[in-house]
């Protein structure tokens, strides 16, 4: 048997294109767990507040209990059943967003409340509104413990993301498929888009290294 | 009759159902010193963290400075709360400064967002409290850098930059290696010098004697007795206050031997 990359590389510019959907809807759907994550997060700090808390924990047992290939397809092919088209692009971008937000709000209310109580208490004591407090000082510092989780959750995200091929969107999975309808060549194809998929996650880790490095130093957190 | 700074009755507060503190009736006039000893456990952090809403009573009646905290047993609302905090300044054992703000910054950051100061005059006026503290030379370094007996003294001015009109000290120095107690206690001796109102949580019997105009003993959750430190250390009336100051009277030989 002979490896032959040569039908793989004669179609570089539809892997080229499919990086950068992936890359595009990766970073999309980043931005929206980014952003659901740190509310369902800080809703869930205090259980006294019954119906935030509530809603919450229902979003988190919900997303976090079922397939993500099962939810994506419920964006796309079961919300036109009741009337609802969105575009493959934007089924993506909220499965896969909402997805990943269950995960980082566990990531935010568990690096909230490893900061030592005695941090909001000093900035009550102060008059620091509960708002204020968590934005200004308790916040700062859980960032800082984010990211070593957050970087595994932005590496489950960017390969999840392959699961997007079967809504249609021409991703790096799907134009590899496509390539091998036409080259016959899977385990060439594959490995490269392999290859591919572990250059996205390693600069991942790698920024996020970085950024850790730079916010840890000056002697602080 | 001069206004009272703190007016505490019939205060009550339990954690589960455990009473820690059973009906505490207590008052606190304008520059008075007040040192408030007892056994560990007996409710002094508690009582303390009582006063500006850290902990939520369950019965009685608290007013700091003017603002009702607990009202015949309600919590005042968050928001009063906040007010009332601002004037009321609070010193950790543990200290809590931000370890991620250098300490001009812990120092400016309630002034600069709760009282609209401007970042400048913030700053200077922050210079000025490390001075008073004898730390102006660690204004830009991060509070991982200094001793426990520095970051207490920040602590200390950082409180102070909200100019609040009573001050609390939680065990100030209980954390502290015993060679920087001294410092630590010095910055609270000039603070009771220039006539501020505090209220003190403390182990050290002879800053007691020293800076206090009234003792106050504590034991399960009660006041037991109180008074000038003249009367409670040399004669006091009440057994409990008796054993306890010969324990902590044996731990000081105890240091010393």
């Amino acid at each position: 048997m002979k490896l032959d990359f040569s039908g793989v590389w004669d179609n570089w510019p539809s892997l080229l294109h499919g990086t950068l959907v992936t890359v595009e809807i990766t970073a999309a759907s980043l931005v929206l767990g980014c952003v659901l994550g740190l509310l369902v997060g800080l809703g869930r700090l205090n259980p006294q507040r019954r119906l935030l808390y509530g809603l919450c924990t229902f979003y988190l047992t919900l997303v976090r209990g079922t397939p993500l290939l099962v939810q994506l397809f419920l964006w796309f092919f079961g919300l036109p059943h009741v009337g609802v088209i969105l575009p493959a692009y934007v089924c993506g971008i909220l499965g896969l967003g909402i997805y990943s937000g269950a995960y980082i709000s566990e990531i935010v209310r568990g690096s909230i409340q490893s900061i030592e109580r005695g941090q909001m208490e000093a900035a009550r004591s102060l008059g620091l509104p509960y708002r204020m407090a968590m934005r200004r000082v308790v916040l700062p510092q859980a960032f800082v413990r984010m990211i070593p989780p957050l970087g595994n959750e932005f590496i489950a995200l960017i390969k999840n993301s392959a699961l997007v091929s079967l809504l249609t969107i021409a991703d790096l999975m799907h134009e590899g498929e496509k390539i091998i309808s036409i080259t016959y060549r899977s385990l060439e194809t594959y490995l490269v888009i392999a290859l591919i998929y572990l250059v996205l996650t390693s600069v991942t880790t790698l920024a996020l290294r970085r950024i850790e490095k730079v916010l840890r130093s000056e002697g602080r957190v | 009759m001069q206004e009272l700074m703190v007016n505490v009755k019939g205060l009550r507060k339990s954690f589960g159902s455990q009473l820690v503190l059973k009906d505490i009736d207590f008052v606190v006039a304008p520059s008075q010193v007040v040192v408030i000893i007892g056994p560990s456990g007996s409710g002094k952090s508690t009582f303390l963290r009582c006063l500006n809403g850290l902990e939520t009573a369950e019965g009685g009646t608290v007013v700091v400075s003017g603002h009702p905290v607990v009202e015949g047993g309600r919590m005042m609302p968050e928001a009063m709360l906040d007010a009332l905090r601002a004037e009321v300044g609070m010193v950790f054992q543990s200290f809590n400064l931000f370890p991620h703000l250098s300490v001009l910054d812990n120092i400016t950051l309630a002034p600069t967002c709760l009282r609209g100061v401007p970042r400048r005059t913030a700053q200077e006026q922050g210079l000025q409290l490390l001075r008073k503290v004898g730390l102006e030379h660690k204004a830009r370094d991060y509070p991982g850098t200094l001793s426990g007996g520095q970051k207490q003294r920040v602590a200390i001015a950082r409180a102070l930059a909200m100019a609040p009109k009573v001050m609390l000290f939680d065990e100030p120095t209980s954390a502290l290696d015993p060679e920087l107690v001294g410092e630590v206690l010095q910055v609270m001796k000039d603070l009771a010098g220039e006539g501020m109102t505090m209220l003190i949580v403390t182990h050290e019997m002879g800053f007691a004697r020293e800076v206090a105009d009234v003792v106050v003993v504590m034991d399960h959750g009660s006041i037991v007795e109180s008074g000038p430190p003249s009367e409670i250390f040399t004669s006091p009336r009440e057994a409990r206050t008796r054993s306890f100051l010969q324990t902590m009277l044996a731990r000081e030989v105890g240091h010393d031997a």
